[in-house]
């Protein structure tokens, strides 16, 4: 697996696919039994050393006793070229929590303020370990605008998450892992393509099945009593062909498929 | 240099925990007021040769001492739990900086508890010349050493539940073989207590009396000790973390 520099890089999967044990091998915190790892032609112990890493790992409270910006100041001052202090705070909003002890902070603050930590590095590669759990969904859209704002550098962002949406609506590609092994990888859009399929539902009763089936870019069709849902491989030819065929057809409904969908189909496949 | 605003913090940290002080500087200090205070005119504690508030100012002194060096341990512990350690190693700040900052601070604790005792001690009298003084300030600190890497051993090795009760027991256990609680003067339990360092603390206070406190088999145990532990240290950080 690759990710070129300036990309943004979704690891989605379920719990017990593989995301942290692969972010704990690209940042050095265990080492591969077979293969290799290098970030910018380096060692990832190398990488983190020279600075060019900034992770919020998964797990993690703050130590107690320091305000948030003393902690940012600290992280700041362990790395050769940091953000301003001021410009990471502000970037993870927390400017009503810098003068706050870390032990005060809610789950969701603590997330952000652990955020504000992995920025101040202003790494060449940021790494996020499923960065938005314990948050609220304010929180949320805040800090992905934030992630983007800082990928919008040139930087290059990984991050894990179990959250489809998150994956779909903040990555230019998503690698999709079950059981330890990428089972997809390429755009939220190829990822959809993948199992590509929208239903129509409509209230149409009196036609049969195989007849509604053989429409074009119709996959397949199923009756429950008045009601018939279509698999479709072309929703738009399929409805026109539809409407057109069976003037009497109502209550028409399209759905795409999301990813939950792909994702489900996709990781059964792999089972 | 980045170590060192890493230590700056550990430090401000450490310091900004009251509970923590309340315990580990307030505590010797009843402690002496408590044994010394009805004492205070005893002038050859138990044929040493010592009067009971120098005496115990010393040996609470080491008592403060060994507390607040072994209880790096358990503020590593506290943070290995929460995850700061892993965040600490995926930074470029180096293993010799880290424990650097960890022995400074657990250097500094043990300062402040041992300036908090002198002046206990004067309060009852305690009377040596300057010299003296700086001399046996100097033991104490060298005889630290193997506490600061008894610390980090228990830290790196210990969970948060299990730490409480390993470094109380440990320490309870140094002290009253060192001689805390009453001068070990003879017997088993002296023979016992040459062995381990916390008896050379509490025999730092000899240095009153002019002389040599420690002689070559103090510092011989004192070193052995350090090495000792230092390795045991390396060890468990070692293990604990994958950092060579």
């Amino acid at each position: 697996m690759q990710v070129a520099r300036g990309e943004t890089v979704a690891l989605l999967g379920p719990n017990g696919a593989g995301k942290s044990t692969t972010i704990d091998l690209l940042l050095g915190l265990v080492r591969p039994d077979a293969g290799s790892v290098s970030i910018l032609g380096r060692q990832p112990s190398a990488a983190v050393d020279a600075g060019l890493v900034g992770a919020m790992l998964q797990t993690g409270l703050l130590i107690r006793d320091l305000t948030v910006r003393e902690l940012i100041t600290m992280f700041a001052s362990l790395y050769p070229k940091p953000l301003g202090v001021d410009e990471a705070i502000e970037l993870a909003g927390l400017e009503n929590l810098a003068e706050q002890r870390t032990q005060k902070l809610s789950g969701g603050e603590t997330q952000r303020a652990r955020f504000a930590l992995a920025l101040v590095t202003d790494p060449e590669l940021l790494v996020l370990d499923e960065p938005t759990v314990a948050m609220d969904v304010e929180s949320r859209r805040s800090f992905w605008v934030a992630m983007r704002e800082f990928a919008s550098r040139g930087k290059t962002v990984l991050f894990a998450t179990h959250y489809l949406d998150e994956a779909d609506q903040n990555a230019d590609r998503i690698v999709l892992m079950a059981h330890g092994k990428v089972v997809v990888d390429g755009p939220p859009t190829e990822i959809k393509a993948r199992v590509g399929t929208r239903t129509i539902r409509v209230t149409l009763p009196g036609v049969d099945q195989a007849e509604l089936a053989a429409l074009p870019g119709v996959t397949s069709a199923t009756r429950h009593g008045a009601s018939v849902a279509l698999v479709c491989t072309d929703s738009d030819a399929a409805l026109r062909a539809l409407l057109t065929a069976y003037p009497a057809a109502r209550d028409v409904e399209v759905a795409g498929a999301g990813l939950e969908e792909a994702f489900i189909e996709l990781t059964s496949d792999a089972a | 240099m980045t170590g060192l605003a890493y230590t700056r913090f550990e430090l401000r940290r450490t310091f900004r925990n009251r509970r923590f002080l309340f315990f580990s500087l307030g505590f010797p200090i009843a402690l002496f007021f408590l044994i010394a205070g009805p004492n205070r005119n005893e002038h050859d504690l138990g044929g040493t040769g010592i009067s009971a508030p120098l005496y115990y100012m010393v040996a609470l002194a080491a008592f403060g001492t060994m507390m607040g060096m072994v209880s790096t341990g358990a503020r590593i512990a506290g943070e290995r739990q929460v995850g700061w350690t892993r965040q600490l190693r995926v930074t470029p700040l180096s293993s010799v900086a880290y424990l650097r900052a960890k022995v400074i601070t657990a250097y500094a604790t043990a300062g402040a508890s041992i300036a908090a005792l002198y002046l206990a001690g004067v309060s009852l009298g305690v009377s040596i010349p300057a010299g003296r003084w700086a001399e046996m300030t100097g033991l104490i600190a060298l005889g630290l050493m193997p506490f600061a890497a008894l610390g980090i051993f228990l830290g790196h090795l210990l969970n948060v539940d299990s730490i409480g009760p390993a470094t109380g027991g440990s320490v309870t256990i140094l002290a009253f073989v060192g001689g805390t609680w009453f001068p070990v003067t003879s017997g088993v339990l002296r023979t016992i207590g040459r062995c381990v360092p916390s008896f050379w603390l509490v025999q730092a206070a000899h240095v009153a009396l002019g002389g040599s406190a420690w002689g070559v088999r103090g510092f011989v145990t004192v070193l052995g000790w350090t090495v000792v532990l230092s390795a045991a240290a390396a060890w468990a950080y070692r293990r604990d973390t994958g950092r060579t």
